[in-house]
């Protein structure tokens, strides 16, 4: 009975049919799946390259591949990685689908921008697969000069192409974010109702907009120095490579802040709901994603403290590093004062949250470790930097999209992923990244460079242990992939509300209707508020 | 909803035109901001070399035709007075002039061009294009003088660039104002467009006299 | 914005004041002011610039929200160039070495 009134149900999903209703759709919930297609595709292409990378480093003198080649699979682990799978994730699939849920909205403030950026990244992705196949790319996903426009021999012009392309795809959705937030609230939706989870997509929208053109035109200089020589990086005429640095690393830096904000949404949110409390300090949380956006755009020359730059300048730029710590641990602090006295539940998500937090807490120390700049000058460009950021990238980031894509799987299908493999494929992620990252702080605390190909014979031990990490967290990555696509078909149905959480996007059906709300929401409770929900579904009840 | 059916073009996603308006105005200002942030790596670079090396960024500005640029300066300037009259029209119903100064706007722009590529063939004339053939005349510090030209090529052709785009979209907005499409309830893409036209002409208003004033007290 | 119809005097007046200010740059720069030369001709070319923002693009009938964004461009402009010099100033400063 229940499953003929889904069948008889209108949807999102069954709306219209055939593949143009999904090429050329402006429904955002539509081009959110279309995006989760697209960077789940590259996050596995990406995670081939992490595998050949750990693979080769199971022994300490090269044997799977050779230098120049190792150097392209470390290249283009980070392009993908971080252009085409990190930064757009969590916004452009969970943000695309549920921010204008969240405020009441039927769409964004432009759904054909919106389609737009999906194509962006397609076509930003299809030249990055051009260079790929064609031989590849091997300057570091940093592209450093005189490498990159005087030396290397690699297809350098269609991966940062497609970079650019990319860009475009972030801004655009960075543009339509702030627009929509700004202008697209229910009645009654003031912005500190706001669920947690759009403020910081709205943060991140910000750095969006304000970063990524200056990447944009720092590839455009380097194709130019390239192709035309035009000098501009270039001691011979005067250029300075160090401006590279400051052009490349201005938009990279606030980049992480990108990749990591809308993870840190994600958790205010499991973290309230899983303990059924309203987040603590709720007003210093959301500032605190502002405060990150901002304070993030000041802080780049620490990539640069042992690159050429003035000593003044890496002195300005590490105090400021320090800053940036601040409004993420301010968040740490207010979910843990969420947890007290919270009814905790088990869930999935949940476990993902727990995850996120013990390991981005790791990853924010560490940080502190390389903002001090006599200490960077021991650690910069040795596995330390590498573990310090894979744990905010892979135990913060990846690990809360986990957790939002479980958290919302019923909402977005309308059916439950298998609970019981579902905790056992988070338990295996955690163990299999601790053991795959840890080991590297020590390795690079010991002096092992990054990005190189083959190591003292003493280290081998911690690259064994390393790769065998890796190996394990590639099962338990490989394991949603499966249960979620099983769910579609076989999952229990669920309800509207399976968690009992207070969002807009929970008072509509799963999945939502293709307009989202039978009727605008007027909104007249604050965002956490379990007590107004409770007596919400009394009423309807009574 | 009704105001959908009476305004076509309210989209679905609006409630109201004025919301629609307000979205569509807000969303062009933050674009805006994205290209003075991309226009502003070129700045960052100018700024640097120029301080590094003012003497021969002088000299090698000082081949530029200073009367050219400042008359280019006033011809943009002039398709920027046509274009506000041209929203000016909109807003009140005006559909003639609206056309009219559309026209002349492009017709400006056209010449803006004109007269750069005019420029540019100059420079490659007389050597001053970065490259084996370059050479600056009373100066050693060729690396240096190739620098400027390579700013100057790249800030003038992005910007250039940019106005070959707004030549696109202003035929657009002629062709929808000629259909008689811009209406004082809606003429929106004739506001934003606009919005873009004024800052192609901002980032010139910087151009002139960064690339071609730096030493003409030494002429 | 919907409604404030600027009139044609308004535009007029601005259009010959940026002319002027045009034709003020060029022959400023002309007298040798030394390290005021740059400054006066970034002076002039900021007025100019608001007077485009303010008049032709409606930025002074604008809401609140429009005017922050702008402001916001022009900071984080300064940011990038303000950071990123400091650098390149301050190189030598200190007798080390390289730095």
């Amino acid at each position: 009975m229940i499953t003929e009134a889904v069948q008889e149900r209108e949807t999102y999903l069954n709306a219209s049919y055939g593949i143009k209703s999904w090429l050329l759709t402006k429904d955002h919930k539509r081009i959110a799946l279309l995006y989760l297609h697209t960077i789940t595709f590259f996050f596995f292409l990406g995670g081939i390259f992490a595998t050949l990378i750990r693979l080769e480093l199971l022994t300490p003198k090269g044997s799977l591949v050779s230098a120049d080649t190792y150097s392209k699979l470390f290249t283009l682990h980070g392009v993908i990685m971080i252009f085409f799978f990190l930064i757009p994730s969590i916004p452009a699939t969970l943000g695309n689908f549920f921010l204008p849920m969240m405020i009441g909205a039927k769409d964004l403030a432009f759904p054909r921008i919106n389609l737009l950026s999906w194509y962006l990244l397609v076509i930003g992705g299809c030249f990055a697969m051009y260079a790929m196949l064609a031989g590849g790319v091997d300057t570091g996903w940093t592209f450093y000069v005189p490498y990159s426009t005087n030396y290397s021999n690699t297809y350098v012009i269609a991966t940062g192409l497609g970079i650019f392309i990319a860009g475009f795809s972030s801004i655009l959705t960075g543009l339509n974010f702030i627009v929509t937030v700004h202008r697209m609230r229910a009645p009654g939706m003031t912005w500190f109702r706001l669920p947690l989870f759009v403020w910081s997509n709205y943060a991140t929208a910000l750095i969006q907009v304000l970063g990524t053109p200056v990447i944009a035109i720092t590839l455009v200089l380097l194709i130019g120095e390239r192709t035309l020589h035009i000098g501009i990086f270039d001691p011979a005429r005067g250029g300075d490579p160090v401006l590279f640095q400051h052009l490349f690393w201005f938009y990279s830096h606030p980049a992480v802040y990108i990749m990591v904000l809308p993870a840190l949404g994600i958790i205010s949110e499991l973290v309230s709901v899983f303990s059924k409390k309203p987040v603590f300090g709720y007003k210093v949380v959301a500032f605190s994603s502002v405060a990150i956006a901002v304070l993030g755009f000041l802080v780049w020359g620490h990539h640069m403290f042992v690159s050429g730059q003035s000593v003044y300048a890496g002195l300005v730029f590490s105090f400021l590093s320090y800053f940036v710590a601040i409004p993420s641990a301010i968040k740490v602090f207010n979910w843990t004062a969420t947890l007290h006295k919270g009814s905790i539940s088990y869930a999935t998500p949940m476990l993902y949250a727990f995850g996120f937090i013990g390991l981005f807490t790791v990853g924010g120390l560490t940080g502190l470790f390389v903002a001090c700049l006599g200490v960077d000058v021991h650690v910069h460009d040795t596995y330390f930097v590498v573990a310090h950021f894979h744990y905010i990238m892979v135990g913060g980031t990846i690990m809360a999209y986990l957790g939002g894509l479980h958290y919302w799987w019923p909402k977005m299908s309308g059916r439950m992923y298998p609970e019981g493999w579902a905790k056992l494929s988070a338990l295996i992620i955690y163990l299999g990244f601790n053991l795959t990252f840890f080991p590297q702080f020590i390795l690079g605390y010991l002096g092992m460079p990054r990005r190189y190909w083959t190591y003292p014979d003493e280290f081998q031990v911690l690259h064994v242990m390393s790769t065998a990490g890796a190996s394990v967290l590639a099962v338990g990555y490989l394991m949603p992939l499966v249960y979620f696509m099983w769910s579609l078909r076989y999952g229990p149905i669920a309800g509207p509300n399976p968690w009992g959480a207070t969002g807009l996007e929970w008072r509509t059906s799963s999945p939502p209707p293709a307009h989202n709300f039978e009727e605008t929401p007027i909104v007249t409770t604050d965002a956490y508020d379990y007590a107004a929900l409770a007596a919400m579904e009394e009423a309807k009840v009574g | 909803m009704d105001s959908h059916i009476q305004v076509p073009e309210l989209q679905e996603q609006f409630e109201t035109p004025a919301q629609q308006k307000d979205a569509s105005t807000l969303g062009m200002w933050i674009f805006l901001v994205t290209e003075v942030m991309f226009f502003g790596g070129l700045f960052l670079a100018y700024a640097i070399y120029r301080r590094a090396f003012a003497g021969a960024f002088g000299l090698a500005s000082n081949t530029l035709n200073v009367w050219i640029g400042a008359v280019n300066t006033g011809v943009l300037l002039c398709s920027s007075f046509t274009m506000v009259l041209a929203v000016r029209a909109a807003q009140i119903g005006g559909r003639r002039a609206l056309v009219v100064f559309l026209i002349l706007t492009i017709l400006l722009g056209g010449v803006f061009l004109g007269v750069k590529a005019y420029e540019w063939n100059e420079k490659f004339e007389e050597h001053h294009v970065p490259g084996p053939t370059f050479h600056l005349e009373g100066t050693t510090e060729q690396g240096p003088a190739q620098l400027f030209f390579s700013l100057y090529f790249t800030m003038t052709g992005l910007h250039a660039l940019h106005m070959v785009i707004g030549e696109g979209l202003m035929l657009f907005l002629l062709w929808h104002a000629y259909k008689g499409k811009y209406t004082p309830s809606y003429y929106t893409p004739v506001d934003v467009g606009g919005l873009y036209w004024h800052f192609v002409d901002i980032i010139w208003i910087f151009l002139f006299p960064l690339l071609y004033l730096i030493a003409r007290h030494q002429h | 914005m919907h409604g404030h119809v600027d009139s044609i005097k308004t535009y007029t007046l601005v259009f010959l004041s940026l002319l002027i200010l045009t034709a003020a740059t060029t022959a400023v720069a002309t007298i040798d002011l030394g390290a005021l030369n740059v400054v006066m001709a970034l002076f002039i070319a900021v007025v100019k610039m608001l007077l485009v923002a303010l008049f032709f693009m409606h930025l002074r009938h604008s809401t609140i929200l429009t005017k922050v964004v702008v402001g916001g461009g022009m900071l984080w402009l300064g940011i990038l160039l303000v950071f990123s010099l400091a650098d390149f100033v301050t190189r030598g400063w200190l007798p080390v070495p390289g730095k």
